[in-house]
């Protein structure tokens, strides 16, 4: 209970600043409204009016935990409007995505453990990839599969795949050297094999630095396959969702959207982090 | 035949900073069942020395033969256990696991592994840690965990680097009572590294006195000690003290050379 206190008197704090921002940030068009009318303004009628507009500029709390309720209970989750629905095609394409970028990750890292001539050539392109905007590479890829004749999910997933190997490379490739000199000329005394010395050795000592990776990678697989919907009139995930609500001024929408996009990212970061704690455990480095 | 025998070995390190001999010609004999310390001040080269033995090293200049082979054929033909100054455990694996750990490299049947577990770790004074986690172990057990690791397999011969360096004088002490009852039940071959006086002339058969830069062999004492009774309390005695007072007089020796 100690723990929740604090928890819950930070997210006090920012929904009192979330409602004094909405009702600054309303107030210009409700006060243009009254001038157009003629009318005088009172500050209670201020208050009401700036927590109900159809298209505020920033949503109250409420309004979005409203525009966010409806999406998800509000219909049928096979509805166009439903964000379980929209939030199930974005959650298909991360997690392809996602597997795409772990094994590309994976494998890329026990390649430049094991050969010079990959140590010395992969990393700087890895690197150089990430320095690319990902909103700038999109849109070409949607577009250039797409005239191949391949839609749907399988371009996103490439994208997400894009963003998310990175985080995973980089950690495996620390983690797959993590054992020290000792360690590895143990193994040399026992004549093992480069491959025994990877199973042994290499592979168990990586898996924390493989789950804090994995963590980080998810995450972006998730902001991958939602910039992947931006582009191309996608009708289908939460970026297509952000999209037409910002198409059409439906603040509410968009905020909405924002938020189904964080629930998602925080439950698949727990989830991994439980799959973490289980492995750990199994392996008998969790105390 | 010598198990070990080293004809004017020398080895050579290029740094950056130019060439540091760290051997310069060693000869020394190793025979069977010997228990030989190397003992000297950093840099002397006695953990070098031990590596090239290894073959975790390779000598620039002069013969090295271990068990009649070249170091790396002895090295392929699993010819020695070798225990580092850290135990090393495997977090993931058990004090029963990680002693397989070579077993399994090795190719042993699983109902062999069991069984010379079971006999390792009763040598190390350990029967029933098998399920244990290492860091569910003192630091002293660990180390008994990493000898009981280098024991299991049948190399004749035993490497130990600095091997109860980390730890305190009392588990030293029961640690190096222990080591001396366990060569004589299996009659091994050590080679053992120590910055120690006590400890080399306590254990030792044979000690290989060393001085740095070049690193060299200043002395070898042959013990006078009886070979089948060393009580701890054998340190109070006026021959363990005159060795002792040999080993001074020749690690002193190398220093007078260096300034």
């Amino acid at each position: 209970m100690k723990s929740v206190l604090p928890i819950l008197t930070v997210l006090a704090a920012i929904v009192v600043i979330w409602y004094g921002a909405a009702v600054g940030l309303n107030s210009k068009w409700t006060y243009d409204q009254a001038a157009r009318a003629g009318q005088e303004v009172s500050f209670s009628q201020l208050l009401r009016d700036t927590m109900t507009q159809e298209r505020p500029v920033l949503p109250a709390p409420h309004q979005v935990a409203k525009g966010l309720w409806e999406g998800v209970a509000g219909q049928k989750i096979t509805s166009k409007r439903s964000l379980v629905y929209h939030g199930g095609v974005t959650f298909s394409a991360t997690m392809a995505g996602f597997v795409l970028g772990a094994v590309a990750g994976i494998l890329l890292a026990v390649g430049i453990v094991h050969n010079r001539a990959m140590d010395m050539s992969v990393m700087p392109w890895a690197i150089a990839s990430q320095t690319i905007p990902i909103l700038a590479i999109a849109p070409m890829v949607i577009v250039v599969l797409a005239s191949l004749g391949i839609k749907g999910l399988l371009p996103k997933a490439i994208i997400a795949a894009y963003l998310s190997f990175f985080p995973i490379l980089v950690g495996m490739v620390k983690g797959l050297r993590a054992p020290d000199g000792m360690q590895l000329d143990l193994l040399r005394t026992y004549n093992a094999s480069g491959s025994e010395t990877f199973w042994k050795l290499r592979l168990p000592s990586s898996m924390p630095y493989f789950f804090a990776s994995l963590k980080v990678g998810i995450a972006a697989a998730l902001v991958g396959t939602i910039v992947a919907e931006l582009p191309a009139g996608a009708t289908q995930g939460l970026g297509a969702r952000l999209l037409s609500g910002s198409y059409y001024g439906q603040t509410i929408q968009i905020w909405a959207a924002l938020f189904a996009a964080a629930v998602l990212a925080a439950v698949l970061v727990i989830a991994v982090g439980a799959v973490e704690k289980v492995v750990l455990r199994k392996m008998g480095m969790a105390r | 035949m010598p198990v070990i025998e080293a004809k004017d070995l020398n080895l050579t390190f290029q740094t950056n900073d130019g060439p540091v001999h760290a051997l310069k010609d060693v000869n020394l004999a190793i025979e069977k069942g010997e228990f030989v310390s190397f003992i000297g001040p950093s840099g002397c080269g006695k953990t070098t020395f031990l590596r090239c033995i290894a073959a975790l090293e390779t000598p620039t200049g002069g013969s090295l033969t271990v068990n009649g082979m070249s170091p790396d054929d002895a090295r392929r033909a699993r010819s020695y256990g070798y225990v580092f100054q850290a135990a090393g455990l495997y977090p993931w694996r058990t004090i029963a696991g990680n002693i397989k750990l070579p077993l399994e490299i090795m190719g042993y049947s699983r109902a062999e592994m069991d069984q010379r577990v079971e006999k390792v770790l009763d040598l190390v004074d350990l029967g029933g840690f098998g399920k244990k986690f290492p860091w569910q172990l003192s630091g002293g057990m660990q180390q008994r965990a990493s000898i009981a690791r280098a024991l299991a397999f049948d190399a004749e011969i035993l490497l130990m680097d600095e091997p109860f360096g980390a730890l305190d004088e009392i588990v030293r002490d029961k640690l190096n009572e222990e080591l001396l009852k366990l060569w004589k039940r299996t009659g091994k071959t050590i080679g053992f590294v120590t910055h120690s006086i006590p400890e080399a002339v306590y254990l030792s058969t044979k000690i290989v006195v060393m001085s740095p830069r070049p690193g060299r062999i200043t002395d070898i004492i042959d013990s006078t000690l009886p070979r089948d009774e060393r009580p701890l309390e054998i340190r109070d005695s006026a021959e363990f003290l005159a060795i002792a007072h040999r080993v001074r007089e020749g690690l002193r020796a190398g220093h007078a050379y260096d300034e």
